[in-house]
């Protein structure tokens, strides 16, 4: 397959992620929209690495997916705590910190 | 090219986007984490169209297994709360989807006007993405970079937990003893 | 005594009373006034008795040298080290700083005895001594040292030292205010003179390169070739600090304040050491000086017209003490016109004697004011016709009340009538030969202020006659006077030793001898032998009879009355006197002149400026701060996702910027 066929489709899964994080307020889903940025990013790191025939691409990636791993059990671990004290999870709600 | 092979890659683009799209659209959080399993394992489909299938196994396991039931099971734990459909930032909406077209449109103009026409994409040999080959790199060049990832994981199952751990108000903190249970030697 | 060995000695004129000072510190309190006292006079008397081990080394070795102490600075090629300077000239100021600074500790004992109780508070006994010795030490190191750094650093001891000791009864005074207000003033305008010292010195840094004394001597004939308008500014720029410190034209207006302070400050600081450390300076840069004959001329006119005009006031005022103010002033102007002339021989020898009788003078009178005041107690306590409310007012040091002392404090005035002839410059007194030197030495080369000169010599003849009528002679004129008696022992022994000293100074430099002149030749630059001209000799002589003669005639003949009674004077010179007495308003002129613009100003910089300007400015960041952040909080909403919204505006921006590019 072409790379522009690659290109296009990790751009578009991006800017369907970046939309998600910014439309949606339920945060749950707004870290699944960043999974999906991850993954646009993961492939077109795969992408790259096959077209120029080197591994380390695919070695990104596989970093890449653990620190997401670790970043989503930290961030629903924070969605639990806040979730307990404020019994929602709406980010609207959690604007206190503010000018 | 083969029209059979440009049917499997237009389909699978085409679950890849869908599911993106289902999944930010979706009201309910459960749905939406059912929409990202089918596009974890239409990426990872991909992976291994790509010669690249020590990724797309873990990509599977890791991405569409743990973590997705990780999701799943906070989303049963909070409730699947539906939260109104009403914006109430203004103009949040109109400036998002704006900006998000202007940023696909310049990428799109980027790639035209900027990078050298690309060639399609050689077949990976076999040997070269097998996980024995990948385990050599990772264990040789990227040594370092792996540990620190082994210090990522466990901080963030340290802070995961802490977190998460349930502090009741009545039970004391060991250290403060109240004065009524004095402790004799 | 061989030189070498007494060199390492030399650091110990400064040591022995910074001893004193911590010893006293330490364990004062303990050992009570007497031991306080010995300890002082002790360390003061062991400096002298290094100065002196100095001084025979020098004997036999004339041409002195260098102590290396310690290395102070060093700063790339310059340095500059704590040396201590022995030769000639330095070892005879420590003679003289060390030797009546021994006597004015002992007597000080006794004086500072009475002093405390009269004033009410006996515990500042040891802050006397301590102050006493820290100028003994800052003086030291003054006179020893061996670069112009140390010599500042000295300058500015003595300095704080004198502003330390004139508001030693910084509470009392006039309003209360008075001591202090004096001591500040004394402070303030010695920092207008040290100023001019310290730009001197910068220029001797940046021009010579070293402030080490050989090298700057060594290299100013060269400099003033090439540079001749900067050895100029040096030497007056320095000049200006010596005004500052030597009180002369136009900076002395802080010396007859100075007098608020005790009686043995007056001697020993304000009298005979510090106020000479001007004349010193001059003849220790002879050097510098002889380069421009200009400078010369302004030290030289600067020292005459601060001799005449002082001696003018002094006929004016009624303190005892102002009079003798008036006078140190008017001596150290014949001293700073010596060194100015070139005559740094004269000068110095003017130095050593006028140290000698004006201690006498200022510490018998010191005697005199422990004499009434001891009389003024006496009546009081006695209640004996003395008018209520008269106490506060009673001033022990107006001449006004004094009178017929003679009899009350016979020991008292024989000594007080040595030093105060030595003063006008009568025949075998110290002061006649120092006098005369420098009167020759002007007759030879500047006519015109020999004339200046020996006018002062005649006024200062006619204020002595003046002084001594109205203290001793007569009837006493108040209770306090009539109660007078005879100081201690411990008072009046330094009053006899100086006295003899008074009296035989004039040896030092004997016409026949010259002495001092020999002796001084290995440190000073271009010392010419100094000519005996009897014909000078009696004119001055005889002006100074002349001006006791007429004293007498005025105040010794028909002596007052009674305190309230105006000046003999006051009538016939009419408006004249009234000026003198008023000191020609100097310090009212200095007041609207000086002072008040400065206050206008620093009012203006303060309100307007600084409240204005200033904190506007400091406000105004502050506002514009305030109202940015006030308009920029708006954007901090707390809606995370308008933050992600707004780092996409970010990312979007880049990305233009990289497609554009």
């Amino acid at each position: 397959m072409p790379m522009s066929y690659y290109l296009i489709l990790s751009a578009a899964m991006f800017a369907i992620g970046v939309l998600g994080v910014i439309l949606r307020r339920n945060p749950l889903v707004v870290f699944m929209s960043l999974e999906l940025m991850f993954n646009a990013a993961n492939l077109l790191f795969v992408a790259f690495s096959a077209y120029h025939q080197i591994l380390d691409g695919n070695l990104f990636v596989f970093f890449v997916m653990t620190t997401a791993a670790a970043e989503v059990a930290v961030g629903l671990a924070l969605m639990v705590a806040i979730f307990r004290a404020k019994h929602t999870i709406d980010l609207d709600e959690m604007n206190m910190l503010k000018g | 090219m083969d029209i059979g092979v440009l049917l499997v890659y237009g389909i699978l683009g085409l679950t890849v986007i869908v599911s993106a799209i289902g999944l930010i659209v979706s009201r309910n959080a459960l749905y939406s984490a059912l929409f990202l399993v089918v596009n974890f394992v239409a990426v990872g489909l991909l992976y291994l169209a790509l010669g690249a299938p020590f990724i797309a196994f873990a990509q599977v396991t890791v991405y569409a297994g743990s973590i997705m039931v990780l999701f799943i099971f906070v989303i049963m734990l909070l409730g699947a709360e539906n939260l109104p459909l009403t914006e109430p930032l203004r103009g949040q909406r109109a400036l998002g989807i704006l900006l998000v077209v202007i940023f696909l449109a310049e990428i799109v103009l980027y790639y035209l006007l900027r990078t050298t026409p690309l060639q399609a994409i050689p077949l990976t040999p076999q040997s070269l993405a097998s996980p024995a080959e990948i385990g050599m790199i990772l264990f040789n060049r990227y040594l370092l970079p792996f540990e620190v990832t082994a210090f990522i994981l466990l901080g963030a199952t340290i802070g995961a937990i802490v977190l998460s751990k349930h502090e009741g108000p009545t039970r004391p903190k060991p250290g403060i003893q109240k004065p009524e249970t004095p402790v004799e030697g | 005594m061989n030189f070498e060995t007494v060199l390492p000695l030399a650091p110990w004129v400064v040591f022995f009373p910074v001893l004193g000072i911590i010893l006293n510190l330490l364990v004062g309190k303990r050992l009570g006034e007497k031991g306080i006292g010995f300890i002082a006079s002790l360390a003061a008397g062991l400096s002298f008795g290094v100065a002196v081990m100095l001084g025979l080394g020098l004997a036999g070795e004339p041409e002195g040298g260098t102590y290396h102490f310690l290395r102070w600075l060093a700063i790339g090629e310059f340095t500059a080290d704590w040396n201590f300077r022995v030769d000639t000239l330095s070892v005879t100021m420590m003679l003289v700083v060390a030797g009546v600074g021994t006597l004015i500790h002992i007597y000080s004992i006794g004086y500072m005895y009475a002093d405390v109780r009269h004033n009410g508070d006996p515990n500042r006994f040891r802050r006397f001594f301590v102050f006493l010795n820290l100028f003994m030490a800052a003086m030291m190191i003054l006179v020893s040292a061996d670069n112009f750094l140390m010599l500042f650093v000295g300058w500015e001891g003595v300095g704080l030292c004198s502003y330390l000791l004139i508001g030693f009864w910084f509470e009392k005074g006039a309003g209360g205010i008075a001591n202090a207000q004096a001591a500040k003033k004394a402070f303030v305008v010695n920092r207008i003179g040290d100023f001019g010292l310290l730009i001197a010195i910068f220029l001797i840094f940046y021009n010579f390169g070293s402030l080490d004394f050989e090298t700057v001597f060594a290299q100013a004939g060269q400099v003033a070739e090439v540079l001749p308008g900067v050895i100029l500014a040096i030497t007056l720029f320095m000049l200006l600090g010596v005004t500052g410190k030597s009180a002369q034209l136009p900076l002395y207006v802080w010396l007859p304040d100075a007098m608020a302070g005790p009686t043995p400050v007056s001697a020993l600081i304000h009298a005979a050491t510090m106020v000479t450390a001007g004349v010193y300076l001059v003849a220790r840069s002879q050097a510098l000086y002889q380069q421009v004959a200009l400078a010369q001329d302004v030290v030289m006119w600067v020292g005459a017209a601060t001799a005449f005009f002082a001696a003018t006031i002094a006929v004016g005022q009624y303190d005892i003490k102002k009079v003798l103010a008036y006078s140190t002033i008017s001596q150290l102007g014949f001293m700073v016109t010596a060194v100015g002339m070139g005559a740094a021989v004269a000068g110095m020898f003017h130095l050593i004697t006028h140290a000698f009788f004006k201690a006498l003078l200022f510490l018998g009178a010191g005697s005199v004011i422990l004499g009434m005041e001891h009389g003024h107690e006496h009546a009081a306590a006695h209640g004996s016709h003395a008018d209520e409310g008269h106490h506060s007012a009673f001033d022990p040091q107006d001449m006004r009340n004094m009178g017929g002392l003679r009899e009350k404090m016979p020991l008292t005035f024989w000594v007080y009538l040595i030093g105060a002839l030595a003063l006008a410059g009568i025949a075998p007194l110290s002061g006649f030969f120092s006098k005369d030197e420098i009167l020759a030495d002007a007759s030879l080369h500047h006519p015109p202020v020999y004339f200046v000169l020996t006018a002062a010599a005649f006024l200062t003849a006619f204020y002595v006659a003046r002084q001594l009528a109205m203290v001793f002679f007569g009837k006493p004129r108040s209770e306090a006077a009539a109660g007078a008696k005879e100081s201690p022992a411990v008072v009046t022994v330094p009053l006899v030793i100086l006295a003899v000293l008074a009296t035989l100074g004039g040896l030092l430099n004997f016409p026949a001898t010259h002495w001092l002149e020999t002796w001084l030749e290995h440190s000073l630059y271009g010392v010419e032998p100094a000519e005996f001209i009897i014909s000078v000799a009696l004119i001055s002589l005889a002006v100074a009879l002349t001006g006791l003669l007429i004293g007498w005639l005025v105040y010794g003949r028909k002596p007052l009355e009674d305190s309230r009674q105006p000046d003999p004077l006051a009538r016939p010179l009419n408006g004249l006197f009234l000026a003198l007495e008023n000191k020609w308003w100097v310090d009212e002129l200095y007041q609207a002149l000086v002072v008040k613009p400065y206050l206008r100003l620093a009012q203006f910089l303060a309100q307007p400026v600084d409240q204005g300007v200033i904190d506007g400015l400091v406000n105004g960041a502050g506002n514009l701060m305030r109202a940015t952040a006030q308009l920029w909080r708006r954007f901090q909403n707390g809606y995370v996702r308008s933050y992600a919204l707004t780092i996409l505006l970010g990312v979007v921006l880049v990305i233009t910027y990289l497609v554009l590019r």
